[in-house]
């Protein structure tokens, strides 16, 4: 009894029925399986053989490491794995750090020093994220072009600032939020400096937004796609167009694709892992607030 | 709260020192704008400059194949857009492709949210395996379900089918709006669960006893208290969900290629321009009423969120 209920802190909506409890904890269990299944698989089958991963679904099998090591080593496509690993480090690292150097100031001034039409100005930087991105890419294309920032790291990282700053603004800006206003009077009034009042009190209530905050961003930048298949395709990319490039070669490549596959997504999930109830929080508050 | 608590007293100093707030702002309005200025004229540069040239283009008969020169031809390209069988096909799959997949993650990451708002063994770790498929990279997402769920050789689902005496099917080619459908639903569903989850456990729970005590149902609680405090969390799920998925490509690229019933607008327009198309002049037009549309959308959204605003305050 004691190992599925536990004292209920908050009254749940689904009544307090011990049986209807234990189905219901059972049926959570099933259905968080049931979604976790096909990554379940995706490991599974990056241990495989390729004529085990390309056959009618196979439980077990003789595990290898030998796929991992394969897509690591191959250098002979336009990719590898260490150039689009480091390609897609850096990008993601400098655009998040632009990021938060334009987001945290902007933040600040929306929710500790708010001005007039403070609201106008935070619905223009999310109503940018309405303009959908097709929107742009013709222009972009041509402008890269003609500043020779095609097929580079620089068109990424510009281009990913941008699509995350009204995100980081908008979370930011919440979580700042929550600095009382008192704190930041009785330190003005014990004549603390600006920087000193930033320093002192405002950073360490904000800090775990602001990680929280750049967890989000480093997540959708490592993840994206479309823009670095189409302004940046061959030698400069990033992970994701590494893990589509395994797809073209020949013969039975599932096993190799699998592999690859969760190489490529490991770094993210274990950062979204540590940082889901704040990451969440930041979202809601910033709309709710 | 501190926020609307702040604004409050923030009014009343309006109205107690008008005169003197007016004096301050003038002198503290250039300090107080000074930070946002760099973000500002960032994505201003960035994100809103480009579209004015998409709006320029639109008005031409730009063709990057051909020596030929820019020629303006006004509003023709969007006088042919009606009759573009294909746009309108496209246009057609975007606007099914958004509101499923945008109204079935609501619902499942609803559901979802609602069984894990209780104590349960396990919880903690339910969530996470239940969050993991929003971290998984789009391309990777496409892939894992159309060789290894969908595929009719390989497919786990189709095992399971034909272990139920059922025909093996090659879903994405047969199915293939339903097929990206179902994958962005595994993808977003977490997401639009957080933050139901976010709402849930936001609940004043001595209202909800109050309510239990007067004999209130299980239903009733929920019509009544849960549903309209979740309400602005659901509004911000759809917001939301709906930026991020009217613009959905890595999907379809990885999932179908683009075959002719799962290729919505931003498929289209990256196909007839800087995928080989050329026709930047045409796609501009096609990008423009895509924009359109977004803003229409999100206007509304946005006015339902900052109607909750105003409220609040």
């Amino acid at each position: 009894m004691a190992l599925f209920t536990r004292a209920p802190k908050a009254e749940p909506i689904l009544g307090q029925n011990r049986v209807i409890a234990h189905v219901l904890a059972l049926l959570t269990w099933l259905i968080g399986l049931l979604f976790f299944f096909p990554l379940f698989w995706l490991v599974l089958n990056g241990f495989k053989d390729e004529l085990d991963a390309n056959s009618s679904p196979k439980l077990f099998f003789d595990p290898t490491l030998d796929r991992f090591s394969e897509v690591t080593e191959d250098t002979t496509g336009l990719l590898s794995f260490t150039e689009a690993f480091g390609n897609s480090f850096w990008i993601v690292l400098i655009s998040t750090i632009l990021v938060m150097a334009l987001a945290i100031p902007a933040a600040y001034a929306l929710a500790i020093r708010p001005m007039r039409k403070w609201r106008d100005v935070l619905f223009f930087f999310i109503s940018t994220k309405f303009l959908p991105i097709v929107g742009a890419i013709m222009p972009l294309w041509i402008i890269a072009r003609d500043l020779d920032l095609l097929n580079t790291r620089a068109v990424l990282i510009i281009l990913y600032t941008a699509m995350n700053l009204p995100l980081a603004v908008w979370m930011l800006r919440s979580f700042f939020a929550e600095v009382p206003n008192e704190l930041i009077e009785a330190a003005q009034i014990d004549g603390c400096s600006l920087m000193g009042q930033i320093r002192q009190v405002i950073l360490p209530i904000v800090a775990p937004g602001l990680a929280a905050t750049a967890l989000l961003c480093v997540i959708f930048a490592w993840n994206e796609y479309f823009l670095a298949v189409q302004l940046n395709p061959v030698e400069g990319s990033t992970m994701p167009v590494w893990v589509a490039s395994q797809e073209s070669g020949r013969g039975n490549f599932l096993a190799k694709l699998s592999a690859a596959s969760v190489l490529a997504t490991l770094p993210v999930v274990i950062a979204g892992w540590v940082a889901q109830k704040r990451m969440i929080r930041g979202l809601a508050m910033g709309a709710i607030k | 709260m501190s926020s609307a608590i702040t604004e409050h007293r923030d009014e009343t100093e309006h109205a107690d020192h008008a005169d003197e707030v007016r004096r301050l702002e003038r002198r503290e309005g250039w300090n107080r704008r000074l930070p946002i200025l760099p973000a500002l004229i960032f994505t201003i540069v960035v994100t809103q400059i480009p579209f004015l040239f998409t709006l320029f283009y639109s008005l031409t008969d730009w063709r990057i194949d051909t020596p030929e020169p820019r020629e303006f031809i006004g509003f023709e390209n969007y006088g042919a857009l009606p009759d573009d069988k294909f746009f309108r096909d496209a246009a057609w799959v975007s606007v099914q492709m958004t509101v499923l997949a945008v109204l079935l993650s609501l619902i499942v990451g609803t559901a979802l949210a609602i069984l894990l708002d209780r104590k349960f063994f396990g919880q903690g770790f339910v969530r996470t395996l239940l969050i993991t498929p929003f971290l998984v990279m789009p391309v990777v997402a496409g892939f894992l379900w159309k060789s290894q769920m969908f595929s009719a050789t390989f497919g786990v689902l189709n095992w399971v089918l034909e272990l139920f005496g059922f025909e093996s099917i090659e879903f994405a080619t047969k199915y293939p709006l339903a097929s990206v459908v179902v994958v962005l639903v595994w993808q977003w569903s977490p997401f639009m669960m957080l933050i139901v989850l976010a709402g849930l456990q936001g609940q004043d729970t001595s209202v909800l006893e109050a309510a239990r005590v007067d004999g209130a149902t299980t239903v009733g609680i929920f019509r009544q208290i849960t549903f309209p405090q979740l309400r602005p969390y659901l509004e911000l799920g759809t917001l939301l969900g709906a930026i991020y998925l009217i613009q959905v490509y890595d999907h379809i690229d990885v999932i179908t290629g683009g075959s002719p019933d799962s290729k919505n607008l931003p498929f289209y327009i990256a196909q007839r321009s800087i995928g080989g198309g050329n026709r930047f002049g045409l796609a501009s037009s096609y990008s423009i009423v895509v924009v359109i549309a977004s803003i229409i959308i999100a206007n509304i959204g946005l006015r339902v969120l900052s109607g909750l605003l105003e409220d609040d305050s």
